[in-house]
């Protein structure tokens, strides 16, 4: 399969991402220019971690007005996996593909740590290669990882289902029920803030991070297989249970 | 006409704001015991061209809704001067 990686300008985890796809996954990688108007047809869409645009004003909230962005929303729309780490998660929210915003962190401290998360359901793009109750080893390294929403939302992402992952040891950041990650409606676009392409080398002590990279696999079959039945039922199944 | 415009952005009362709470905590080490609660947000200083206050008044709330505040988190408001030039 082939992924397209985003670099706008301030990205600093796009060769991590490219690296963990090309080199690790063993995955075609091509990367997609902030001022492309095209995702140049690729299954899935990476926006990587950063700084983008400096981070000036809000975090995300330039990015979103990139050209790309437009192609992004596209494939979103039309069904295509898009994952946002950490300045990819801000930038969807910002964007409005998923619901949210991240905001400083209750510590007011840049934090650079390992956290244990939990994977909450396997009813979503980067998450159908993992069962629910799954703990994963992945860092994170932000200033502005505090997840919140409306309450009325939250609600609506609890009983969904569309809480992904979850801070297994409490959020290090304040984040709203220790919501590290959520998804769309669909299930086919979700953002995190910890940095999963972070963790996929021996080299560097966990490869935890594989599996959430790897899901994309898993749900692009079922799709193919026209088992969108099957993912539905999955979805429901997990909704029900929440 | 040109108008002077300061957006204030400021973060909704439903939001915490550590940043605030440092400011307080700072100044209370200070002896400023009537500090009740101190809150962070943002001044944003426009120039720019219009017809007139309404016009400036409507595209102003525009920029504000779509990239100056989000309203998510965010609570804005406005002030138009006419600009002395």
């Amino acid at each position: 399969m082939k992924w397209g990686v985003v670099v706008f300008p301030g990205s600093n985890d796009d060769r991590d991402t490219a690296y963990a796809l090309g080199t690790i996954l063993g995955d075609d990688v091509v990367m997609l220019w902030h001022g492309d108007a095209d995702t140049k047809g690729v299954d899935a869409v990476v926006l990587p971690g950063g700084f983008s645009y400096g981070d000036y004003l809000r975090c995300g909230a330039m990015a979103r007005f990139s050209p790309v962005m437009r192609a992004v929303a596209e494939h979103a729309r039309s069904g295509g996996p898009v994952l946002g780490i950490c300045n990819g998660f801000q930038i969807l929210c910002e964007a409005g593909l998923l619901p949210g915003a991240l905001v400083r962190n209750r510590s007011l401290r840049f934090q650079c740590e390992q956290t244990r998360l939990r994977v909450e359901t396997a009813a979503s793009a980067f998450s159908a290669g993992c069962r629910a109750g799954q703990i994963l080893t992945i860092p994170i390294k932000n200033g502005e990882g505090c997840f919140v929403v409306g309450e009325a939302e939250l609600e609506r992402l609890e009983r969904e289902g569309r809480v992904v992952f979850r801070y297994a040891d409490g959020a290090p950041n304040g984040s709203l029920r220790d919501i590290a990650g959520v998804a769309n409606d669909a299930g086919n676009v979700v953002g995190l803030m910890p940095h999963p392409e972070h963790a996929v080398d021996e080299l560097l002590g966990c490869t935890d991070g594989r599996v959430i990279m790897e899901s994309v696999h898993v749900w692009l079959s079922n799709t193919a297989r026209g088992d969108t039945a099957a993912s539905a039922a999955a979805l429901a199944a997990s909704r029900s249970q929440a | 006409m040109n108008f002077q415009v300061r957006v204030f952005v400021t973060p909704k009362p439903s939001i915490l704001d550590p940043q605030g709470k440092a400011v307080a905590n700072s100044l209370h080490s200070l002896g400023y015991d009537e500090v009740v609660e101190a809150r962070l947000g943002k001044l944003i200083e426009l120039r720019l061209g219009g017809a007139d206050r309404e016009a400036v008044s409507a595209r102003v709330d525009e920029m504000c809704r779509r990239l100056l505040a989000n309203q998510i988190i965010e609570d804005y408001r406005f002030e138009i001067e006419e600009a002395r030039s």
